[in-house]
């Protein structure tokens, strides 16, 4: 037993125990614990596997940057994978288990990988087996996709759940002047500060208390200070967000925040609260208090575990009450460490301590004196031994660049600090280069445009008075930029706080990367999460990388879930040497979103199931239901896609009600189409330049149906604008492109033509509509009427338009068009009305023997007319593609006139609309199919299908596409319909696009 | 996330606009050339610096505005609506 729980101190309540599972041991923590500090507790040494030679690891921080622990919380739809163990706090009943490992973390079959490491090294995934016979390029894809999957099974990460996930997410917006990332005394202080002079502040902690590392110090006042700017904040407006974590800065002072609501608590704890809540908040100024990280030091297994942060070991000491070691050794090359020696000193530790400097003075030195603590200076870790856990450390003597081989001392904790690296990776996200700082061995950011403030040991300050004094300092500039903007006085450059200069440190900091001795053979990690040790650094120099970027794609380092946090720095310096460059030359790294790994279920929030996009549905949705509709999605609408009666399939519903509205009449809910009020002295112009057809003289009381084209010549929208008077036009438009047409119009008149008097209102939702289709459509609307003489066939005639009044004084709006082929007309309601005009229509065609029809039946009737929906006009098709040539005017300019007329386009042998029969009637075939020679069933053909259906009319399948030249030069002929994923190949005959009543005569008749 | 100062609305996130396109493209006459139209349709500097757009605040006023914004770093100089005639009247009314 190494490890052990203190009786008292830390900020632990010994009075509450809590229950939790290891790999389905039952164990016990406190309070306050979280995963990592309890399992050091239980002497659980052994917690996870790495990535490519499931190498044991244990706890290497007290952090985010965790990269040993790594472990799947919880179970069934609830596992979560690649859990930092120091960043969840322990709740009752938590389940965690080891992962990556077979069968478990402490006995893996997967670590044989470890004796073929040499298969593993930077770039072995380009390499390996690339160059090699039977994976000469271009010739051993077969054996490399056998290989791969192998690798890829020996090396991961957890696994996270296929069940769908049962919990609940949020969206949630803020506003504030100040936005204060991390609770540590310097954002505290800068929040009080920012709060004081008035401003609205946000201050966010990814913890689940403030503080920062003032709850990991053992100096008497910490606690003092922390309860200072507690109630100070208290007292204060500021809203505190803890368990909070600013994941990304973008443009505008825009900060993504990720709020872990429930994560802490037992399942169901709180049942109808969001499990997190992706924030995106609106900051004028944002002030970065973000800490700093203690770095690693590469050295011979410094993976194993029992080796973590020198900070980490202090942190669980005072904070978690727990000593993770007994036989201490504490390395380092800068004063930070020295307190954590002398705190597990005072906790009853054998400690020695490391320092690869010559010597240390001042207070730094003579604090040690009255300790048993045994120094050794010059002397850096070599090798470390034991491989479930450290059992002795072999020491190297001299100083960097010149180190010996030393003695080899028994311990089993191992507390390492390289130095600092601050937090300024949300800088980086915007951009802010950081800069390289000699005295402290560290990047700092530099003063910037931005409306960023770093502050505290972000800004490379080490002591806690420094940080409170930075914390204000940067509230202060916060303060000063906000006012001048709003005075107006432009962008006045802010005084930053200054950048730490190491002056801070009584002794310089000695900067070591990795220690190595001539001719001894070290497997040195510097990105445990990869497992990317520095001569995969050095393999990748010898291999001619020479930038940082291609350095880090080559090895992979940085590039696992902590994002470059721990091997950044020294991957860099590794490089650096290797090159003969000093650090700033060799260049810097950038860190992107997110800071910290955001959960899919976060970024989704309620957007998922029906909520995935919203839903549009007509004034007349609940009446279809109440009428047996089966709906179906067209865009974002709910339409009624087939109404089947009793023990009807969708085949027997459709072809029934398209054969209905033929031999009698259907009504049909047409509400989704777009309708657009188009008003002013200048309407009819306007039309006249964006209809392709002739819109000049359209006559009072008629409609006519348009062809819009884009500027490029290509269709845009169809659809039938009907002229209310003089000034007054009622524009409708597809479904599908409603909202474009509009925007477009919108666009027109504001950008290009500002000279025209029109106003546009999108009218879609206040009008709701019905078509009635069939023979007698004109006696099922005249039932309906009081004075039916309205719609006899002289008073209006095809394509007339009128405002009618149905029985009982609903106001209405119709005209005499068809898109069925048959006589029909539309009519439009106001929406509050649309469920008494269908009662009314529904009671008048069922004395007809009338039907319902959805969209399945509209598209065979209307594939039997060969009518063009999108499934035609793809943005891909001219208008002579479509057949509609004829109708562009050859007397007037438009919109699209000029390109369209381009040579390409105006090709003989371009793919025009045809009609396709099956040769073997009884056949059917595939919208999507390739329409091919039947003798070069290859390529790409000669065109395409995009509509097939069953039709009443003529009895068996037709189907509407897209094929060179156009029908006429394929009479005749059999072509091939090719579908050789589906359907295979079949035999079909062209015809005509107008394969049902070609002449018209049933529509204007 | 840009922030757009919309001279109708105020100051809101870009994802109530869509971006248009080059603003400083002048359209021909629905009846000029085929080359004249191509050049117009097609034909695009791409700029780095300062760069006059247009985007439409679609889901706020609807009104199409022309923007001035720098496409390194998104700093939005000047915004206006792109009516000419609207743009004159707010700036007497100011
Ligand atoms: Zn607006």
């Amino acid at each position: 037993m190494s490890a052990r729980r203190l009786t008292q101190g830390g900020l632990i309540d010994r009075s509450k125990t809590i229950d939790f599972s290891w790999d389905g041991k039952s164990l016990q923590g406190f309070q306050g614990d979280t995963l990592a500090s309890a399992l050091i507790a239980n002497n659980e040494k052994v917690l996870a596997r790495s990535f490519k030679y499931h190498r044991p690891r244990g706890i290497m921080s007290a952090g985010v940057e965790e990269s040993g622990a790594l472990v799947t919380i919880g179970s069934g739809n609830r596992r979560d994978p690649n859990v930092k163990a120091p960043m969840q706090e322990l709740y009752n009943g938590l389940q965690a288990f080891g992962q990556n490992a077979w069968p478990n973390v402490r006995m893996d079959a997967g670590s044989v990988n470890s004796l073929f490491g040499r298969f593993f090294s930077a770039g072995f995934y380009y390499k390996t087996f690339m160059g090699l016979p039977p994976f000469e390029s271009g010739k051993g894809t077969g054996w490399w996709m056998k290989y791969e999957k192998i690798i890829r099974k020996a090396a991961g990460l957890g696994t996270a759940s296929r069940e769908p996930d049962p919990d609940v997410y949020d969206h949630a917006h803020a506003f504030c002047d100040v936005l204060v990332v991390g609770g540590g005394a310097a954002g505290m202080a800068a929040a009080i500060a920012a709060a004081d002079a008035g401003l609205d502040v946000i201050l966010v902690e990814q913890e689940g208390m403030l503080g920062g590392d003032l709850l990991s110090q053992s100096a008497e006042d910490a606690a003092s200070q922390r309860e200072q700017l507690n109630s100070a904040l208290e007292s204060s407006s500021v809203r505190i967000m803890t368990r909070t974590t600013a994941f990304g800065l973008y443009d505008y002072g825009t900060a993504g925040l990720l709020e872990r609501v429930t994560d802490h608590l037992p399942e169901n704890a709180l049942p109808h609260t969001p499990r997190q809540i992706f924030w995106t908040v609106r900051a004028s100024q944002t002030i970065l208090a973000t800490g700093s990280m203690e770095r690693q030091i590469a050295f011979g297994d410094n993976d194993r575990p029992g080796i973590m942060t020198a900070s980490a070991g202090r942190s669980y000491l005072n904070r978690y009450a727990v000593r993770a070691g007994e036989e201490v050794v504490v390395a380092t090359n800068n004063d930070s460490a020295y307190q954590v020696a002398l705190d597990m000193d005072r906790a009853g530790a054998n400690v020695t301590l490391l320092d690869a400097r010559n010597n240390v003075s001042g207070i730094v030195a003579e604090s040690l004196s009255d300790s048993g603590i045994e120094v050794r200076m010059q002397s850096a870790p070599l090798k470390a031994k034991g491989l479930n856990g450290i059992k002795a450390l072999t020491l190297a003597t001299g100083s960097p660049g010149s180190w010996q081989s030393g003695e080899t001392i028994p311990t089993d904790l191992l507390l390492v600090s390289g130095g600092w690296s601050p937090v300024v990776n949300l800088a980086s996200h915007r951009g802010v280069r950081p800069v390289w700082n000699e005295g402290s061995a560290c990047f700092l950011a530099p003063e910037t445009a931005e409306p960023i403030q770093m502050a505290g040991a972000a800004a490379g300050i080490w002591d806690t008075a420094g940080c409170i004094d930075s914390g204000t300092r940067a509230a202060q500039s916060a303060i000063n930029a906000i006012k001048d903007s709003t005075a107006g006085s432009g962008n006045t450059p802010q005084p930053a706080p200054e950048p730490g200069d190491g002056d801070s440190w009584e002794n310089p900091i000695l900067p070591v990367y990795e220690v190595t001795v001539p001719g001894k053979k070290l497997k040195c990690i510097i990105d445990p999460q990869h497992d990317v040790t520095s001569d995969d650094v050095r393999l990748a120099h010898r291999e001619g990388f020479v930038s940082v970027e291609h350095l880090k794609r080559y090895t992979t380092l940085g590039m696992a879930t902590d994002g470059g946090k721990v091997g950044n720095i020294v991957g860099l310096a590794l490089m650096a040497e290797a090159l003969g460059k000093e650090i700033p030359e060799v260049g810097t790294t950038t860190f992107r979103p997110p800071y910290t790994p955001v959960s899919i279920g976060a970024l989704r929030g309620r957007n998922v199931d029906e909520h995935f996009r919203c839903l549009r549905r007509t004034a007349m949705h609940n009446w279809n239901l109440k009428h047996g509709a089966t709906m179906t999605m067209a865009g974002l609408w709910h339409r009624p896609w087939y109404f089947a009666r009793e023990g009807e399939t969708i085949k027997e519903a459709y072809e029934r009600e398209a054969a209905t509205v033929r031999e009698t009449v259907g009504l049909c809910d047409v509400t989704s189409l777009g309708k657009i009020a188009i008003q002013g002295p200048d309407a009819t112009e306007l039309l006249n330049r964006v209809y392709s057809n002739a819109f000049a003289k359209l006559p009072v009381g008629k409609a006519r149906y348009g062809i819009m084209l884009r500027d490029d010549g290509f269709v845009m929208d169809d659809g039938t604008t009907w002229r209310l008077s003089e000034t007054d036009y009622f524009m409708t438009t597809t479904t599908a492109h409603a909202a474009s047409v509009m925007v477009f119009l919108e666009e027109l008149l504001q950008t290009r033509w500002p000279e025209l008097k029109v106003h546009l209102t999108s009218v879609s939702e206040q009008w709701a509509g019905c078509a009635v289709a069939g023979p007698k459509s004109r006696e099922t609307l005249a039932a309906c009427m009081e004075d039916p003489s309205q719609i006899s066939d002289e008073n209006f005639p095809f394509m007339g338009v009128r405002d009618i009044t149905f029985k009982g004084g609903i106001p209405a709006r119709i005209a005499r068009i068809s898109f069925s082929g048959e006589r029909a007309f539309e009519a439009y309601v106001p929406s509050d009305y649309s469920e008494s005009l269908m009662d009314m229509l529904w009671e008048a065609a069922q004395t007809f023997d009338g039907c319902l029809y959805g969209l399945e039946s509209l598209g065979a009737l209307r594939i039997e007319k060969g009518h063009v929906t999108g499934a035609e006009l793809d943005g891909r098709v001219s208008i002579d593609d479509a057949g509609l040539g004829k109708m562009a005017s050859p007397n007037k300019s438009y919109i699209g006139s000029a390109l369209r007329q381009r040579p390409e386009l105006l090709r003989e042998d371009r793919p025009r609309l045809v009609g396709i029969f099956p040769k073997n009637r009884e056949e059917t075939f595939n919208a999507g199919s390739i329409l091919c020679q039947s003798d070069a069933v290859e390529g790409m053909g000669d065109g395409w299908i995009t509509a097939v259906t069953y039709s009443p009319a003529l009895g068996h399948w037709i189907g509407l596409g897209f094929l060179k030249g156009g029908h006429e030069s394929y009479e005749g002929k059999t072509l091939v319909s090719a579908d050789p994923v589906r359907k295979g190949n079949i035999e079909v005959e062209v015809v005509s696009p107008h394969m049902y009543d070609a002449s018209g005569e049933r529509m204007y008749g | 996330m840009i922030r757009i100062n919309c001279p109708f609305c105020g100051e809101r996130d870009h994802s109530e606009f869509t971006y248009g396109g080059d603003a400083t493209i002048v359209y021909p006459a629905l009846d000029a050339s085929i080359e004249e139209w191509h050049d117009a349709v097609y034909l695009r500097e791409n700029i780095r610096g300062m760069q006059s757009e247009t985007w439409h605040h679609v889901s706020g006023c609807r009104m199409w505005l022309v923007i001035e914004r720098d496409t390194m770093t998104h700093e939005i100089q000047s915004v206006r609506p792109a009516h000419d005639a609207i743009a004159k009247a707010l700036e007497t009314e100011q």
